[in-house]
């Protein structure tokens, strides 16, 4: 439940830096996603072509902050993505570093804080940090949007550990492991772990055949998903057979 | 039966050259006070494998047909292939461009570009690759097409209707969209690049093309927005970087010229021949006018030929 919307797909598609609008089209719908994130920042009000063919995809759009450096343009550019969308919902990115694209946890707490007063519904891209966590569910978040890896960067989940951690502190919000998710293997790995979603952008959209990809990656989070829900086995030092041994039939 | 084509960009020229080739009666017809072309900005790069990167096979294929025919129209023309590059710590990228792309080898770019010498460790090469000057190019082909007598001029259409406005046709191309591209022209006398040269990265890809006499054109970005005001800062910020990352020789560059245009664009971002009655639409250039102009003129001087001899 993300505020209290039921998704039946987990995985959650960005719509950047796609071929052409049509394969991120067909994209979206093989991949199955049912959110879809979209920038507003570089494109402006006059990027309406374009948007006017992402509400025609069918999904849930939730708008992004993404290129905002400071937690007053993120909030300007929220506002404006209010007004053109029609939502409350709002990933909130407040970039601390050009290069690395890693989250200023200040400035979006700052940002976080005003959003949620002004009826937002905010999914905030931050790292696994658990007080940075504490205080965007302090500030009126309902969920979270952990860092796999730096945006980009395919290099799946770099700390699976402090996820882990995260998600054995927060049991109750819905976490979605946002950014550096590179294969299908990787997203399926984070719903293993119990993350409620993934969001994905440029495995997709850069891949030879995003398409192809959309589709594997909304099986791998299916299979993810189902796998956790079912249980999975633990590690185990030794060897147990899967045959019985009691009970064998004396063959001689 | 003639034939008015609407624009004077890449599209509608192309178009006006390849009918009179065929012997057909042609006018062109640009209003006054129109926009000038966002032909103008373009890079003029003919480069069909390069664009394989994130463009369709459909492109590949049916561009390199264009090398050729602009060779032969365009005193500008240079083939000396694409140079594609990235900063050491973006190698992934230029793996990713490899092999989304054909047709290329691997390359030293010292080899290639002197000046490159010890920046870039390796590089790959599109050999079938040429560039020009757009200005240029778009002026050869209005003299070839005065000089066959086609008439240039403001008023009313007399014959049948050949759409080429690019985005002054979105009224009547419902999914046509705008692209915004912004771009700079350099005087960077301590530059010396003899080709296009590539700069991969994921977030400022940018190219650089040589215009001759130490003039270069630095381009492009792709903003999916219809704001149609000059260039932005950061767009600026961002090519020069990028053009400075690739030669440090383009910080005393003089900037001659900034631009801003929007490229018209079908979803698919794929040029086509629209046919809307017996008004026939050339648009949806996006970012392969040179590129595909003169495929679709080709195609569609066929068709009309066609179409007059045996009927359609």
């Amino acid at each position: 439940m993300f505020y209290g919307i039921d998704l039946s797909s987990r995985l959650m598609l960005g719509t950047a830096q796609y071929p052409s609008p049509e394969i991120l089209k067909q994209a979206i719908a093989a991949s199955g996603a049912e959110v879809i994130t979209v920038s507003l920042r570089r494109e402006g009000a006059e990027g309406v072509a374009f948007r006017e063919i992402l509400g025609a995809c069918g999904c849930r759009i939730l708008p992004n902050t993404a290129g905002c450096n400071s937690a007053r343009e993120a909030v300007t550019t929220a506002q404006m993505a209010r007004e053109l969308f029609g939502t409350n919902w709002i990933k909130l990115e407040v970039i601390g570093h050009a290069d690395t694209l890693q989250p200023d946890p200040f400035a979006l707490v700052e940002a976080a804080q005003i959003l949620c007063s002004e009826g937002f519904e905010v999914f905030p891209y931050t790292t696994e940090d658990l007080i940075v966590g504490e205080k965007l569910i302090e500030a009126g978040c309902g969920a979270l949007m952990p860092w796999g890896a730096p945006i980009g960067s395919a290099q799946g989940l770099r700390n699976p550990d402090a996820l882990r951690s995260m998600r054995a502190h927060f049991p109750d919000i819905p976490l979605v492991v946002d950014a550096g998710i590179g294969a299908p293997s990787q997203a399926a790995q984070a719903m293993e772990m119990g993350f409620d979603a993934v969001l994905l952008n440029t495995a997709v959209a850069k891949a030879l055949d995003p398409v192809g990809m959309a589709r594997a990656f909304g099986l791998a989070v299916e299979a993810g998903f189902s796998g956790h829900r079912s249980g999975l086995m633990h590690k185990r030092d030794m060897a147990v057979a899967s045959t019985p041994v009691f009970g064998m039939a004396e063959l001689a | 039966m003639s034939f008015s084509v609407l624009g004077a960009g890449v599209a509608g020229l192309c178009a006006a050259t390849a009918l009179t080739e065929r012997g057909l009666d042609v006018e062109v017809v640009v209003p006054e006070g129109a926009t000038p072309s966002v032909s103008m900005l373009a890079g003029g790069m003919l480069a069909p494998f390069c664009e394989g990167e994130a463009a369709p096979d459909e492109i590949v294929e049916r561009g390199q047909m264009a090398v050729d025919w602009w060779s032969s129209r365009a005193s500008s023309f240079v083939k000396r292939g694409t140079l594609v590059v990235a900063p050491p710590r973006d190698r992934a990228e230029l793996d990713r461009f490899a092999r989304a792309t054909r047709s290329h080898v691997r390359v030293m770019p010292g080899e290639m570009e002197p000046e490159l010498e010890g920046r870039f460790a390796t590089g790959l090469f599109f050999a079938g690759e040429a560039h020009m000057d757009p200005r240029e190019a778009l002026a050869s082909l209005r003299n070839i097409l005065a000089a066959r007598g086609v008439r240039f001029h403001a008023g009313q259409p007399a014959g049948r209707i050949i759409d080429c406005r690019g985005h002054a046709a979105s009224g009547r191309l419902s999914d046509l969209r705008a692209v915004r591209g912004e771009m700079l022209v350099v005087d960077a006398p301590d530059v010396h690049l003899s080709r296009t040269v590539r700069l991969l990265h994921p977030r400022f890809p940018c190219y650089v093309v040589p215009r001759g006499a130490g003039r270069y054109m630095i381009g492009a970005t792709m903003v999916e927005s219809a704001r149609s005001c000059a260039i932005t800062a950061r767009a600026t910020m961002e090519l020069l970087s990028a053009a400075y990352t690739l030669h440090p020789g383009f910080a005393e560059a003089e900037i001659l010229e900034t631009g801003a245009g929007l490229r018209p664009s079908f979803p698919d971002n794929i040029p086509a021949i629209r046919r809307h009655g017996t008004r026939l639409h050339v648009n949806g250039m996006y970012r392969h006018g040179f590129l595909m102009a003169p495929v679709l003129a080709e195609d569609l001087a066929q068709s009309l030929v066609q179409e007059l001899y045996y009927g359609s």
